[in-house]
């Protein structure tokens, strides 16, 4: 068996005293699109931002293809912390997409995406623009390049944002809600711009809405429900009944709107 | 008593002097409190509450006592702990200490008002605390603080008004000697509101003009 992208395990996460996330043990295979679903306040975004390093997790590990995310175990089974520029290593195999997109308001498309390349890998001005300029060529907007953000429609800026990401050429990508600030018509644009890159094979971990998206492009769908990890499996079985009570109920409300012909 | 314009436009050369003083102490007061301002919200911002608390009482006390009670202190009590200076370089000193306490607020707010999701963005890019500052927040704080940085720049030319008081040679001395000298205060008193009205008028629209210039580099509703 080929080595997962991400391997969780026995994670907790605690805000003070409420506990967000209760021994999560988890993986994600390479190379697939693994959707994690749930209700509001079951920890989705949690879980995908301890995996992005913006949380930290409470106890258990995170591993990214076989390398300790932030904390590892000491062979008497204490967690102690890496170092901050082993860290930042790690973290560099994964691109992150936020659901309020976080583009920079100061940069344009091209600047936002281009950034990264220029402060972090010196990489010199001219080529790192020609490199965030085949990023946008990809998602579509090339002829947006000299936009600034608040010149763009919320899909763009999404679309701009997944770029950003890509530029720094991530072996995952975490996207956390990518389409729940946009309105349906400018849906449609992101999610197309997702499936091509599942198409292309990249290992992706997506927290969404989107049922339809989870049945149709997802590979793995993992349902979290009050911070415990109810279920995960290929589409075909999370769908299929009889279902677990407690997911059967969260997707009736789904299917109950029209998405059963997805399913 | 009549309305006589040819008094003030006979010392016309005088007056000039005395708003040249004023620009210069404004302008200067201005640039050294946005520049002490920075640094004083920036370390505020980042260096910890060993330097936060500190700081932010110093800018509690010049916030909560009056702008003329402070110049007195200086120029007057200065001289008991050996602080001997000239009313002008005390003016300049006092405006720019008072100005530094109120855009350092503002910078703080500025700071505070950049959303953690554009920090998070440029920390999951792999960039660095420094870079995260040099590059994402202060540029996003300095177009949120536009606004409120203008309009103080606004007040502190009114505020200088009180530097006549210790005898600096400003606008507002200058005319107003010229009003007692000549017995025209109505006249001295109406050229110095114009006067301030037209500069703060002029700052204000320089102000919303590049606010408006900069509009397309301030962040959309998502």
């Amino acid at each position: 068996m080929s080595l997962p992208a991400i391997a969780v395990k026995d994670l907790v996460k605690r805000f003070g005293e409420t506990t967000v996330l209760q021994d999560i043990n988890l993986e994600f295979p390479q190379g697939k699109v693994s959707c994690l679903i749930g209700p509001s306040g079951s920890g989705k975004s949690t879980l995908l931002r301890c995996l992005a390093f913006l949380e930290e997790a409470t106890s258990g590990m995170i591993t990214i293809n076989g390398e300790a995310l932030g904390f590892f175990q000491t062979p008497d089974g204490k967690r102690e912390r890496l170092p901050a520029a082993q860290i930042r290593t790690v973290r560099a195999q994964t691109g992150m997409v936020f659901q309020q997109f976080n583009l920079w308001p100061h940069m344009t498309a091209l600047g936002n995406v281009s950034e990264a390349l220029k402060t972090v890998h010196k990489v010199p001005k001219a080529e790192a623009e020609e490199r965030a300029m085949a990023q946008l060529r990809k998602v579509g907007l090339e002829n947006r390049a000299n936009h600034y953000p608040s010149q763009l429609s919320g899909g763009q800026q999404q679309r701009v944002a997944i770029a950003r990401a890509l530029a720094l050429e991530p072996k995952i990508m975490l996207f956390d809600e990518p389409t729940s600030a946009l309105d349906p018509e400018l849906t449609g644009e992101v999610l197309n711009v997702m499936r091509d890159l599942a198409a292309e094979g990249m290992t992706m971990v997506v927290v969404t809405h989107e049922i339809g998206f989870a049945a149709t492009v997802g590979q793995q769908i993992s349902f979290l429900d009050h911070g415990r990890l109810l279920f995960s499996g290929p589409p075909t079985e999370i769908f299929a009944k009889p279902r677990h009570p407690r997911l059967d109920q969260f997707l009736d409300t789904y299917l109950d709107r029209g998405a059963s012909m997805l399913v | 008593m009549m309305f006589d314009p040819q008094v003030i436009i006979e010392k016309l050369p005088e007056i000039g002097s005395g708003l040249f003083v004023t620009i210069i102490l404004w302008a200067a007061g201005m640039i050294g409190g946005v520049a002490l301002g920075f640094v004083v919200a920036t370390l505020r911002r980042f260096c910890g509450p060993a330097v936060n608390l500190p700081l932010g009482f110093v800018v509690e006390v010049l916030r909560g006592t009056p702008f003329l009670i402070q110049i007195f202190l200086l120029y007057y009590g200065g001289p008991f702990v050996g602080l001997m200076l000239d009313p002008t370089p005390c003016g300049l000193i006092g405006l720019t200490v008072y100005s530094a306490a109120y855009y350092s607020e503002i910078f703080r707010a500025g700071f505070a008002a950049v959303p953690p999701g554009h920090v998070e963005a440029a920390e999951c890019l792999g960039l660095t605390r420094m870079q995260i500052i040099r590059r994402i927040q202060i540029p996003e704080m300095a177009l949120i603080v536009l606004p409120p940085a203008v309009n103080l720049s606004v007040i502190l030319l009114k505020e200088s008004a009180v530097l006549s008081i210790i005898t600096v040679p400003e606008l507002t001395a200058t005319v107003s000697a010229i009003g007692s000298q000549q017995y025209a205060f109505l006249e001295a008193i109406f050229l110095l509101a114009v006067i301030y009205w037209v500069l703060v008028e002029a700052t204000d629209r320089l102000g919303r003009l590049a606010e408006h210039r900069l509009a397309r580099l301030r962040f959309s509703k998502a």
